[in-house]
């Protein structure tokens, strides 16, 4: 039962480059290893919007998890501990993403069905390329 | 002339020396409370004017569904110079959407996104 997750943790500014994608592959590894997959992505140095611990830059990474909630635990932990990161906040993902996937659903049945007029406001793009029902009038809007 | 045409329509701020007070209750001067002028508490005067200038939700017009913490762009726009929070009654977002901002901007708060108090450098 596998939950996405994003973590997103800041590193102190003054890291090397190789040190840092050490780290990252470390915490990847880490998730893999316990039949995860994590993808990451490296935003660079960026300007902290309040001083923390001594720094006002952070390099910012922003990690893409899918696991089950104990190995995210297990990265948390390991993020606790590692000196140079100063900052991590997790996001569960898969209720939202879930959401969204709804909401799309129901935007493109209704762009198919585009015969009946919905009531609800979806501005369908008048020119549904269809090869089959096409209506000359579409939603009123 | 000018004055027959305008007479029947009644609005305006014009006082006219014929037709002073009593006649009409709405119009009459100083002497009323304090009145709604359109402003932000919404009807509360016996509902006179009623819609202040339709505000239209940014998320619901643009069919933005996810607000994520992290395009800082967009939630700055719904946080005022103090960092606050703008209420929803100013930026005219509806009340699902406000809270997924809400939440949205908390969380950029608590990975120095965005401050907590002052403006964002």
């Amino acid at each position: 039962m596998n939950r996405s997750y994003e973590l997103m943790f800041i590193v102190r500014p003054d890291m090397v480059e190789e040190d840092l994608s050490k780290l990252v592959s470390t915490l990847e590894s880490s998730v893999t290893s316990a039949s995860g997959t994590a993808k990451s992505e490296v935003w660079g140095k960026r300007r902290l919007a309040y001083r923390v611990g001594k720094f006002n830059d952070g390099i910012f990474v922003l990690m893409m998890i899918e696991a089950t909630g104990a190995v995210v635990h297990e990265v948390e932990r390991r993020l606790r501990v590692t000196e140079p990161v100063i900052k991590f906040l997790t996001v569960r993902t898969d209720e939202e993403l879930k959401r969204l996937d709804k909401i799309k659903k129901i935007r493109d049945s209704k762009k198919k069905a585009s015969a009946q007029p919905a009531p609800v406001a979806a501005p369908v793009a008048p020119a549904t390329p269809d090869a089959g029902t096409e209506t000359p009038a579409s939603a009123p809007v | 002339m000018a004055e027959e045409t305008k007479a029947p329509a009644a609005s305006g701020g014009e006082s006219r020396p014929e037709r002073s007070g009593g006649d009409r209750p709405e119009r009459s001067g100083p002497p009323r409370g304090p009145r709604p002028g359109g402003g932000p508490g919404g009807p509360r005067e016996g509902g006179r004017k009623f819609f202040r200038r339709k505000k239209v939700c940014k998320f619901c017009a643009e069919k933005i569904e996810a607000v994520n913490y992290k395009d800082v762009r967009l939630l700055a726009q719904f946080v005022a110079e103090s960092g606050k929070i703008t209420p929803r009654r100013l930026t005219g977002v509806c009340t699902p959407h406000q809270r997924r901002l809400s939440r949205a901007i908390k969380q950029a708060r608590n990975i120095a996104l965005l401050p907590f108090a002052g403006r964002a450098q």
